[in-house]
């Protein structure tokens, strides 16, 4: 038995943000010390699901009633057979219940935010401004090109900036998030080889800290995943790298700076490798954010890249979605971008590129033009900073993630020592030989000080990991108190420990029973369709 | 700095406590020949001018055209209580609720568009990940292929043009056979071809992909399809537009195994295209094949009602290459804005919406036939059909100039099919107005006279 | 931790129980303990036949997931149906009701290439 993933050490919890371990002694927690984060009031109790809060009769006034024969040219054999069961609430209700919700979820609104990997920096509010502006909002993906000048020339801009930060020749805003960018990536490069002739290329190479997402987009789009290991300085390993490349390496997928927050120092001769070998270099830009107006991509050799507008330009996580993945490419992967692409005609007019116009292209990742709203926001974020505005964003957030870490390790051990980028991986590895507490206990209690926990147990290279990003947009003081409470978390190990395990304390709910919820799963409220009421009043 | 919150001081104080002089220091690991020196972009602008720039931009695009066009993509009265919701930053500015004891807001709207999603489509497994009607269109054939172990795919041409073109873009990768079915005068699809690809035992088929309605609006038997999906061994994948499931049999009264669909209509704004909301529903044996992030209900340790991501193993940040996706994406946000808009107008509301525009529909087709723009197809159709105009793409143009949208020239989406040449692909809502189908009819007639 | 003498191992972390023709397969206490808590056990059908070494089935806990060799050769005549319903049993009892499945070996003597008891605790304890 072989874990699947790379890290059989961290087996027993290699996902970031694990688990709780239900069923453990629960009596006689600690009494809360003041918060050091953001006020950590419960706020409302939890809430019954909309089920439970039907009222037969309740809700309507939206929409007029329609005539009686409305449905008169649908046969009867193809109507509903059941009556559409859904919940009926009054609007008031409806907004009690979701603003109660609401208040039980952490937020960047709310606080620090540190998530390694996740770049959870502030999300401006100009940009949920514009994106509602009926011009933007209201237009029909499919409106002729002369409707919608203002949008396509905001998307063919949007292209050109993207463009000039990567140092790429061209942008597809298509893809509809980081994973779908990847996969659209290794598509092209996957047209380019075999518009070469070269099918025999079906591996594609990934270093062990890689995000999960790019294995699985080498299989997804057909190919073979290798694994190739780190070296002692958390870099990729160039004599690993060679070794595997070869004329059946179709790609390599690297991220730069990586998910240890370092940048790969032999960058230049990991390229001229894969270059040599025949193979293409994608770069996964999940960490741009590191590293704008101060490392082009495409200008150090990459061939295609992608961005993650949530991570580096600010567009809201939404609770995990909706993203988008715009890819940039070099002049070897242009012919086979996505389409339709965004086109200026020489009068200055914008209009986006005919079905079949370009056989090249790999095709279509999805309907439409693009996350258009997502996007629209990035761009405002672009033109609030400007180049070096840029450069100062990633300035600011090295100058924090390195503050922090120097901070942090007075009670955390740095597996990686040197300067990092914008985020660092500190290790509980010590910690929990001394005092049995795992890197989840610290994060857990870190609820219970206000702050949400980094990523943990991600990259699967450190043992007992975290993986801090603080961003540029939070102030030294935040830092600060985030440190603070790090380092006290630590004492707190060896004074009480029982404190960690059994935190969060302060939070709507304690940890889960997550066993259960994944041997029984339960995905739905039961069928409301001829059910009693769940709740009677 | 526009939202740095860090002054010179605060600058000099960090750079103090690591020791370094200058920020340069930070970044002297990139190689030296490899160091970008800026970056040549327009100037920041302050929020003044950003916004007057953007509102510019904003008027460029016209909207306020009276509007036939849907493909999959239609205008509703969206109710102002969806975008007071999506607003709070509490949802907005999280991120996928890794820390379930902080994230219970996140991860019970999820729970509740899953059983919403599992109400309107009588299907019990719901994935909130999809970006998009194409996007989950793909994977669901990806699960019919990974279920069966077949390779070959059978899908209706009158399903949406780009839907298709998706899932052709995922088999290149995946090397897996899409062979599109022909459809018959009525404008359904022939489900006499279906039953003839289905007996070619050489080429067993993974599943069968119909559209309810279709891509020409045109009410299907999805009965029969899914009768002989199933009796060659396959899947069959229904994909539907939300809305009219409200009215319509469910995918579950046919039979289908996976259902699928843009989840747009259901409280999102036309955004020129996203960011949208794929709608995918499976059949509970399915539920390991379904791609994307699942939310269960439990308990914490007090015994308390909980929600928590489920059945982690399958995704690819754990299982890597050999994950079912490479997605990573939760459209939570999207997701809350079809919960609030199906709890705010309720299962009544929701029937109106759909038979409104039924209504709107019917009274859109006499209209336009006695201009003298008859139906292309004989089929039954709900609130979207086919209307044949002679030289329809400058019929459209001539329309756009009077202020009418009239809808998709269906010759962009079948090119080299000569009985579409002249058909626009039209579709009303509860949001036509009569007066807005009268401008039409009339505009039509000038045209056409 | 529980490693009964009369098992071979793998370096994997199976066991198996030979049983004349036919052995029984399943994963040691230690491989249970250290997954955590079991959600689902992806088992091979009835009638495959496996090489030794080859993958046969994934083992799930609640954020991991392994692969399953086979410790030899041989044709599948039997897969516990009951880890369907009840995974947690791969917990509960790794070397009893636990099992995963039933090979008829191909060579019943070639367990030459497995660990006894003894080697098996010096894996584990050597970590």
């Amino acid at each position: 038995m072989t874990a699947v993933g790379p890290a059989a050490r961290n087996a027993a919890d290699p996902a970031r943000a694990a688990s709780g371990e239900p069923g453990q002694d629960v009596a006689g927690g600690p009494g809360e010390k003041a918060p050091l984060g953001r006020s950590v009031a419960v706020g409302p109790a939890l809430q019954p699901t909309l089920a439970e809060l039907s009222r037969p009769g309740r809700g309507g006034g939206k929409v007029p009633h329609p005539p009686a024969d409305a449905l008169d040219g649908v046969p009867p054999e193809l109507r509903r057979r059941q009556p559409l069961a859904l919940p009926e609430l009054s609007e008031p209700e409806v907004i009690r219940h979701f603003v109660n919700l609401s208040q039980l979820n952490y937020a960047v609104d709310t606080g620090f935010y540190p998530l390694g990997s996740c770049t959870m920096k502030y999300n401006p509010k100009i940009n949920e401004w514009a994106a509602r502006l009926a011009g933007f909002a209201a237009l029909h993906p499919l409106a002729p090109d002369e409707l919608a000048q203002g949008t396509l020339a905001l998307l063919w801009e949007l292209e050109q900036w993207l463009a000039e930060i990567s140092g790429m020749a061209a942008v597809s805003l298509q893809p509809a998030a980081g994973a779908q960018g990847e996969l659209t990536g290794i598509l092209m490069i996957r047209a380019h080889h075999r518009a070469r002739g070269d099918e025999g290329r079906r591996e594609v190479i990934v270093p062990d800290s890689s995000h999960g997402t790019n294995p699985a987009t080498a299989s997804m789009a057909g190919f073979r995943a290798v694994t190739v290991r780190s070296n002692d300085r958390g870099e990729v390993d160039l004599d690993a790298l060679r070794a595997a490349l070869g004329a059946q390496t179709a790609a390599v997928m690297l991220t730069n700076p990586s998910t240890l927050g370092l940048f790969e120092t032999r960058i230049d001769e990991l390229l001229a490798a894969v270059h040599e070998a025949g193979a293409l270099a994608y770069m996964d830009g999940a960490n741009m954010n590191a590293v704008l107006g101060r490392f082009k991509p495409g200008r150090a050799g990459f061939d295609v890249m992608h961005f993650n507008t949530h991570k580096t330009f600010s567009t809201p996580h939404g609770g995990g979605g909706p993203g988008a993945g715009p890819v940039a490419v070099n002049e070897t992967l242009l012919p086979y971008l996505p389409g339709p692409r965004v086109l200026r005609g020489d009068d200055g007019s914008f209009r986006l590129e005919r079905q079949d116009e370009r056989t090249t292209s790999i095709g279509r990742v999805r309907s439409y033009a693009g996350s258009v709203g997502v996007l629209v926001r990035a761009y405002a974020y672009l033109l609030a900073h400007g180049g070096p505005g840029l450069r100062q964003v990633s300035e600011d957030a090295v100058l924090a993630a390195n503050y922090l870490k120097s901070r942090v390790a007075q009670a955390y051990e740095l597996p990686y020592p040197q300067a990092c980028k914008h985020e660092f991986v500190a290790s509980a590895r010590r910690l929990r030989s001394e005092t049995g507490v795992r890197m989840l206990d610290v994060a857990k209690r870190l609820i219970d000080y206000g702050f949400h926990p980094p990523t943990i147990y991600f990259p699967l290279t450190v043992e007992e990991s975290m993986l801090v990003e603080p961003t540029e947009t939070e102030s030294v003081e935040t830092l600060d108190r985030f440190a603070d409470a790090l380092l006290a978390i630590a004492e707190e190990a060896r004074s009480d420990p029982q404190a960690l395990h059994d935190a969060p304390r302060a939070a709507p709910v304690r940890r889960l029973d997550e066993a259960t919820a994944a041997r029984q799963p339960d995905l739905r409220w039961r069928p409301m369709t001829g059910a009693e009421p769940v709740c009677p009043s | 700095m526009a939202y740095s919150p860090h002054t010179e001081q605060d600058r000099a104080r960090m750079l103090a406590a690591l020791g370094l002089q200058s920020v340069e220091q930070l970044f002297e690991d990139i190689p030296a020949d490899l160091r970008a020196n800026g970056l040549d972009l327009p100037d920041a602008q302050p929020e003044l001018s950003l916004a007057m720039h953007l509102e510019a931009l904003a008027a460029r695009n016209r909207i306020g055209l009276a509007s036939f066009l849907g493909a999959g993509a239609y205008r509703h009265h969206i109710p102002p209580t969806v975008d007071q919701v999506l607003s709070r930053g509490e949802f907005y500015t999280s991120y996928t609720p890794y820390q379930p004891e902080i994230s219970q807001g996140t991860l019970q709207s999820i729970y509740e568009f899953q059983s919403l999603i599992a109400e309107l489509t009588g299907l019990d497994v719901v994935s909130a990940s999809h970006y998009d009607g194409g996007a989950a269109t793909a994977e669901a054939a990806l699960m019919t292929v990974r279920a069966t172990r077949r390779e070959r795919v059978l899908a209706s041409r009158a399903i949406h043009r780009h839907y298709l073109d998706t899932t052709r873009t995922y088999f290149e990768g995946a090397g897996i056979q899409l062979d599109e079915l022909p459809t018959d005068a009525s404008g359904r699809t022939d489900l006499a071809a279906l039953e003839r690809e289905l007996a070619d035992a050489a080429r067993p088929v993974a599943g069968v992909l119909l559209g309810q309605p279709n891509a020409f609006g045109i009410l299907e038997q999805m009965d029969e399809g899914a009768r002989l999906a199933h009796a060659a061994g396959a899947l069959f994948v229904a994909v539907v537009e939300p809305v009219s499931l409200a009215v319509l049999a469910t995918p579950a009264d046919y039979g289908a195994d996976i259902c699928v669909g843009e989840g747009q209509p259901l409280g999102i704004a036309l955004q020129y295209g996203g960011p949208y909301l794929g709608l995918l529903a499976a059949r509970s044996v399915l539920v390991r094949q379904v791609p994307g992030r699942l939310v269960g209900r439990t308990t914490d340790i007090d015994g308390r009602r909980a929600y928590v991501m489920t059945l982690r193993a399958r995704e690819q940040d754990i299982r890597r290459d050999k994950a079912a996706s490479n997605i990573c994406t939760n459209q939570a946000l999207c997701a809350l804005a079809a919960t609030v808009y199906l709890a705010t107008l309720g299962p009544h509301g929701l029937r109106d919406v759909a038979a409104l525009g039924a209504a709107r529909a019917r009274e859109l087709e006499a209209t336009l036939a006695a201009a003298g723009a008859p139906r292309v197809h004989d089929g039954p159709y709900l609130n979207e059909f086919a209307v044949r105009v002679p030289d329809a793409r400058s019929v459209h143009a001539e329309l756009l100039g009077r202020g009418v949208l009239a809808g998709l020239p269906l010759a962009d989406w079948y090119p080299a099919d000569p009985a579409l040449a002249d058909a626009l692909l039209v579709c009303a809502t509860e949001v036509t107005t009569a007066s807005e189908i009268q401008h039409f009819g009339a505009a039509l007639a000038e045209v056409l006279a | 931790m529980q490693v009964p003498d009369d098992l071979h191992y793998t370096d994997d972390h199976e066991w198996l129980r030979r049983e004349g023709e036919e052995a029984t397969v399943g994963i040691t206490a230690y491989a249970a303990s250290e997954l955590g808590d079991v959600v689902f056990v992806e088992l091979p059908a009835v009638g495959a036949t496996l090489e030794a070494a080859q993958s046969f089935g994934v083992i799930e806990s609640v954020k991991t997931a392994s692969d399953l060799y086979s410790p030899l050769a041989g044709e599948v005549v039997a897969v516990n149906e009951k880890l369907a319903e009840r995974p947690e049993l791969v917990n509960e009892d790794p070397y009893g009701e636990g099992w995963m499945i039933r090979l008829r070996l191909a060579e019943p003597a070639a367990t030459d290439g497995l660990k006894d008891a003894q080697a098996y605790r010096q894996l584990i304890e050597a970590g």
